[in-house]
């Protein structure tokens, strides 16, 4: 028998047999577990998360307060904040270092692993019935390559000449010479993280690919399967070409960088817009690898939560399908305004509003689920719906970037920041609070505080709306991205009492996340206690216990039906899990009439 | 079989994990013995009783290179500091001839003999958006001292080829320290946010440089006796250089005249790193 | 603070259509948020759970798919095809120069140069100036943008006007002024530690006036 199979019949036969007491180091440290490994991105990640909200703070401290002492300052060292008698100012290099390690980190070690390390691991295997990952070991070594390249980014905030401060984007040529950026060795401890991150990305998406084809229990037809695991399906599939891409553009920076190539240097024949490219063509995937899973979650929360089944199951699974496939040809959005051909210009255009279609599908979808609903409004639907809510505004304002006369005014103005928040905050996380607040009973066997929950909702969705909502207002009335001070710009100088209250709102909005963190660390011990399916859920996640034990299915589980089989009229209950099997319908025989027996008369 | 290779892996990353950090201690922990000039101010090498002097002059024949007025009008802090509209400071003449901003140093002569760095602080300042002075000297790990006097951005812009380059901000009045851990000759410096400022540090690890004022007088004191070979380097004439010999207690003169055939010469800036042009440089009109 | 969602004034020949695409996208952008939002806030509340309410057992509608497919295809293919006409106005249909210059911009200043009294750039009589535009009103000026370092991005906000000045390629822009006064200059690409300090100005003069400049400029600049 293989290793798997032996597991199983152990499992099945429920025992602790001594070989399976796995020592501390393979069970909590080097696991090949995908809960445990899931458990193990969710804290990185959120610990990432904290890092990339501070530097955001600070960011928001020099714009707010612009050229004013920091609180705090002075502990930083002389090359971040300049030290005069009244306490440090924040010098340009230092800021441009936040902005550039607030979207690295919040993208690539607090997004993307919350969304595809923590769910993608925790969620399929539980949801296609199967044991664990198909390849166990290698999503161990997912876990452990991305731990290295987040060390080596934190990192580079301590090397001389600081951490990289060209953009999250690192456009050639700032990036390429360290004397355009006064950023040496850590714009190449920048590329060579990421890099890391890629490899670590990449081995995850093949185990998920793997996993969601070969591994689904019987019964789990493709269109059965939780649009989660569907989401987190294309997310993979985009990860597994795009991350390639990345990586190469990567590494032709970093020659460029340290061995004199001259792949994107235009002074020895280079092509800056080639950066550009290689990078977007990456870069749009990766958003919708950003916001992909979030909505494989808000359509899981949103339908359990409301009762009902997903409006228009197939429809949602061919709009995930369509974002996936049309976000490899809108990637020329980003550079409207780079130089590049203006014909490519109007071609882009097109592609992208057409890819505006699939999200409004999926929104209509939502809101069509939620329509007489019985809405159960406790927080992880709260936060689902504000996800709804929020990614309705960050794809409206998208179509204001699409249009390439409109975007002439308002490319590279907060306008863009505005809308990237909108998807990325007011979408994505929410979505992981939602996520983290549904699931975490399966993942700690209890249940998270709702009233802390719900009042952490409160005020993060009223502050980050006043943080995120004037930053249109802003963008529109002309001002840059990734500006130090704005107040150098005598047209913008109007400006500053609107960025001084968007930035008090930000430290409210970064202090009231203490409320989730304080609940998600007490709940783990003092949170009530959560049986099997607490959320009287479909899926198979919720048919074994909290937390699932090691091979998680005690025997292979059957699907009946779809996962969104809420009050259903063949349910006693307002629920009808996919593994019930449905009543027995009573045997041939009994349907057909008794024969009639020919009395001596005849017929 | 499975259980084994697993434990024998846990166990490989564990050592492998306590080497690196065996490594890390045993290195440089920071300080160390990095020579004399690190340990407590050393006694100059140099007998007092025996050493000489160098007086030089440094003098420009010919027509005056022309230098282009400033426009100031973008930045109008810095503009009002000048009663009359400053020029670029590429040729900088006084009377008699005097040429200023020449760097004059001891080449060759003191290899055998290593000096304490000086305690005292070198100050480049940015006053009315111009570098002052505009050409300064310092020893190799001799402090800089980086003074915004005006009280707005600028950067600092430093880009030798011998030393490690640095880019730093200055937004408001404020200070920054650097030195340079080797000799190099000359690191030009820049702002960019004020595209004409600029000016040139001469690093050189003895305390025998000077630099020329208006009237081109350098002079070189305390020297030990002996024959040396003195350079003076000017940012738009080239070098020159000069033997000299210096006896005890006497006063040796020398003189550099350049003329002005001598103009657009390549200047050199230390010895280049360049992968494309390894066998020599184009002069560098920062 | 200013929370109007209507664009500042702006003083091009291409100012209106600009601003009519932007205002078209408004008004449709801003009636599809009043109903889904107002939507969803209305389900939340009317379908909230009370003793005994069952929600409705309903898979979904093709029909409303189709027709929540087709129509935003529709409405965003039809703002796509008024962009593009505006788009070609000013990105690909580069007018008869009234006045040509160059825009080079560098860390961190622009450069801009002119023709001088011969018309003709890349003569003797060419003059610059730093981080300060001239330019006559109704005439196209027509730039040539050049970087000499890193990205930096030409930025007239009140022309409308944005174009990344790339190093190694020469760029057209244009714009065409429709009213004398002081604008701005901006650079709207990260370019390094002085991005922020790279505000210039664009003068816009009469015709007359921007004659009289560029003659005291040719003097100033000619001893």
């Amino acid at each position: 028998m293989s290793t798997i199979e032996q597991e199983m019949v152990h499992a099945a036969e429920g025992g602790h047999h001594d070989h399976h007491e796995l020592p501390f180091i393979r069970k909590y440290i080097f696991s090949t577990d995908h809960k445990m490994i899931a458990k193990q991105f969710m804290f990185v990640s959120l610990f990432f998360l904290v890092i990339g909200g501070l530097l955001a703070t600070m960011m928001r401290w020099q714009l707010g307060f612009p050229n004013q002492p920091m609180p705090g300052g002075m502990l930083l060292p002389d090359a971040m904040m300049a030290p005069t008698p009244n306490g440090a100012i924040m010098l340009p290099e230092f800021y441009n270092s936040l902005l550039t390690m607030h979207g690295t980190i919040m993208i690539f070690f607090a997004i993307m692993p919350l969304l595809v390390g923590l769910f993608g691991n925790l969620l399929i295997p539980l949801q296609i019935g199967a044991e664990d990952m198909a390849f166990p070991r290698l999503n161990m070594i997912s876990f452990w390559l991305a731990v290295p390249a987040g060390l080596l980014m934190l990192a580079s905030f301590a090397v001389e000449g600081g951490a990289a401060g060209a953009g999250w984007t690192s456009y050639a040529p700032l990036s390429a010479s360290g004397e355009f950026t006064g950023v040496y060795l850590g714009q190449q401890l920048w590329l060579v993280s990421l890099t890391i991150l890629g490899f670590s990305s990449l081995v995850g998406a093949v185990n998920y690919i793997t996993t969601v084809i070969n591994m689904r229990a019987p019964g789990m037809t493709w269109f059965r399967m939780p649009l989660s695991t569907w989401a987190l399906f294309v997310t993979a599939i985009l990860i597994l070409l795009a991350i390639p891409i990345l990586a190469g553009a990567l590494i032709m920076l970093l020659f460029d960088q340290t061995i004199g190539t001259g792949f994107f240097r235009p002074e020895v024949g280079g092509e800056p817009l080639l950066w550009q490219h290689l990078f977007w063509f990456f870069g749009h995937p990766e958003v919708y690898i950003l916001i992909l899973p979030a909505m494989g979650i808000a359509s899981e929360v949103l339908s359990n939560r409301a009762r009902k089944p997903i409006f228009g199951y197939h429809s949602m699974v061919l709009a995930l399908i369509s974002i996936g496939f049309l976000g490899w040809i809108v990637w020329g959005h980003h550079m409207f305004m780079s130089g590049m051909n203006p014909l490519l210009g109007t071609s882009f255009m097109i592609s992208t509003m057409a890819i505006a279609v699939p999200s409004a599908i999926k929104t209509f979808n939502w809101l069509a689920t939620v329509w007489k609903g019985d809405l159960h409004l406790d927080s992880p639907m709260l936060y689902a719906l504000a996800f709804v809510s929020m990614f309705i505004i960050g794809g409206l304002s998208g179509i204001f970037m699409a249009s390439t006369p409109v975007d002439i005014y308002i490319h590279d103005t907060y306008f863009i920041v505005a809308h990237i928040h909108y998807v990325l905050f007011g979408g994505s996380l929410f979505a992981i609070f939602a996520g983290i607040t549904f699931w975490y009973p399966k993942m700690f066997g209890r249940m998270m505080n709702e009233r802390i929950n719900k009042i952490h909702f409160a005020f993060t969705f009223v502050l980050y709306n006043l943080v995120f909502w004037p930053m249109h207002n802003l963008g529109l009335q002309g001002m840059m991205r990734r500006i130090y001070d704005f107040t150098q710009y005598e047209y913008l100088a109007p400006l500053q009492p609107m960025n001084q209250f968007i930035s008090i709102c930000v430290f409210l909005l970064v202090a009231t996340q203490a409320l989730y963190a304080f609940n998600f660390f007490w709940s783990m011990f003092r949170g009530e206690k959560a049986g099997n399916n607490p959320w009287d859920s479909n899926t198979l996640e919720w048919t074994v216990p909290s937390p699932p034990p090691h091979g998680n299915f005690p025997e292979m589980p059957v699907v009946y039906r779809g996962p969104y089989e809420y009050s259903s009229p063949e349910s006693d209950t307002d629920f009808y899990p996919q593994t019930k099997p449905p009543p027995r319908k009573p045997p041939v025989q009994d349907l057909i009439p008794e024969p009639v027996t020919p009395t001596p008369e005849g017929f | 079989m499975i259980e084994r290779f697993s434990e024998l892996r846990n166990t490989a990353l564990l050592v492998s994990v306590f080497v690196i950090i065996a490594g890390c201690g045993g290195g440089d922990g920071g300080g160390g013995d990095a020579g004399a000039a690190d340990a407590a101010p050393a006694e100059s090498p140099v007998d007092a009783a025996t050493a000489g002097n160098v007086a030089g002059i440094v003098t420009f024949s010919g027509t005056a290179l022309m230098m282009a007025e400033i426009n100031m009008n973008s930045e109008a802090v810095c503009a009002a500091k000048h009663s009359t509209p400053p020029t670029e400071e590429g040729f900088v003449s006084g009377e008699n001839g005097g040429l200023a901003n020449v760097f004059v140093y001891v080449k060759e002569g003191l290899e055998s003999l290593s000096f304490p760095t000086s305690t005292s602080a070198v100050v480049l300042d940015q006053n009315g958006c111009v570098y002052v002075p505009h050409v300064v000297g310092i020893q190799t790990g001799q402090e800089l001292t980086i003074r915004n006097s005006d009280g707005l951005m600028h950067n600092i812009n430093a880009s030798p080829t011998e030393n490690r380059g640095f880019n730093v901000s200055q937004p408001v009045n404020m200070e920054t320290n650097r030195s340079f851990p080797v000799a190099e000759v000359m690191v030009p410096v820049r702002c960019d946010v004020h595209g004409w400022m600029n000016s040139y540090i001469g690093v050189v690890d003895h305390p025998y440089f000077a630099v020329s004022g208006s009237d081109g007088s350098v002079s070189l004191d305390g020297l030990p006796p002996g024959d040396y070979v003195i350079e003076a380097w000017h940012e738009q004439l080239g070098t020159m250089t000069s033997n000299v010999t210096v006896t005890t207690g006497g006063t040796t003169e020398i003189s550099f005249e350049f003329t002005e055939v001598m103009a657009g010469s390549p200047v050199p800036m230390g010895e280049p790193i360049d992968l494309l042009h390894p066998d020599g440089h184009q002069a560098v009109d920062h | 603070m200013n929370w109007s969602w209507i664009l500042p004034p702006s003083f091009s020949t291409v100012s209106d259509d600009i601003d009519g695409i932007y205002m078209v996208i408004l008004w449709i952008t801003g009636i599809t948020f009043f109903i889904t939002e107002g939507l969803l806030f209305y389900f939340i509340f009317k379908y909230r759970h009370k003793e005994g309410r069952k929600a409705t057992y309903d898979h979904g509608s093709t029909k409303m798919e189709i027709a929540w497919t087709m129509i935003p295809l529709v409405i965003v293919l039809w703002i796509g095809a008024l962009s593009k006409g505006v788009w070609d106005t000013v990105k690909v249909d580069v007018p008869p120069a009234g006045l040509e210059i160059i825009v080079t911009g560098k860390q961190f200043e622009w450069t801009v140069t002119y023709p001088g009294p011969d018309g003709a750039l890349g003569t003797s009589d060419d003059f610059e100036t730093l981080n300060e535009l001239h330019a006559p009103e109704d005439e196209a000026v027509v730039i040539t943008l050049r970087s000499e370092d890193v990205l930096h991005s030409f930025f007239l906000p009140e022309m409308r006007i944005k174009q990344d000045a790339v190093p190694g390629q020469d760029i057209t822009v244009w714009f065409e002024a429709i009213q004398p006064g002081n604008y701005t200059i901006g650079c709207a690409e990260l370019c390094g530690i002085g991005h922020t300090t790279m505000n210039g100005t664009l003068t816009v003069y009469t015709a007359a006036d921007f004659q009289a400049w560029s003659n005291s400029q040719t003097q100033q600049q000619q001893p």
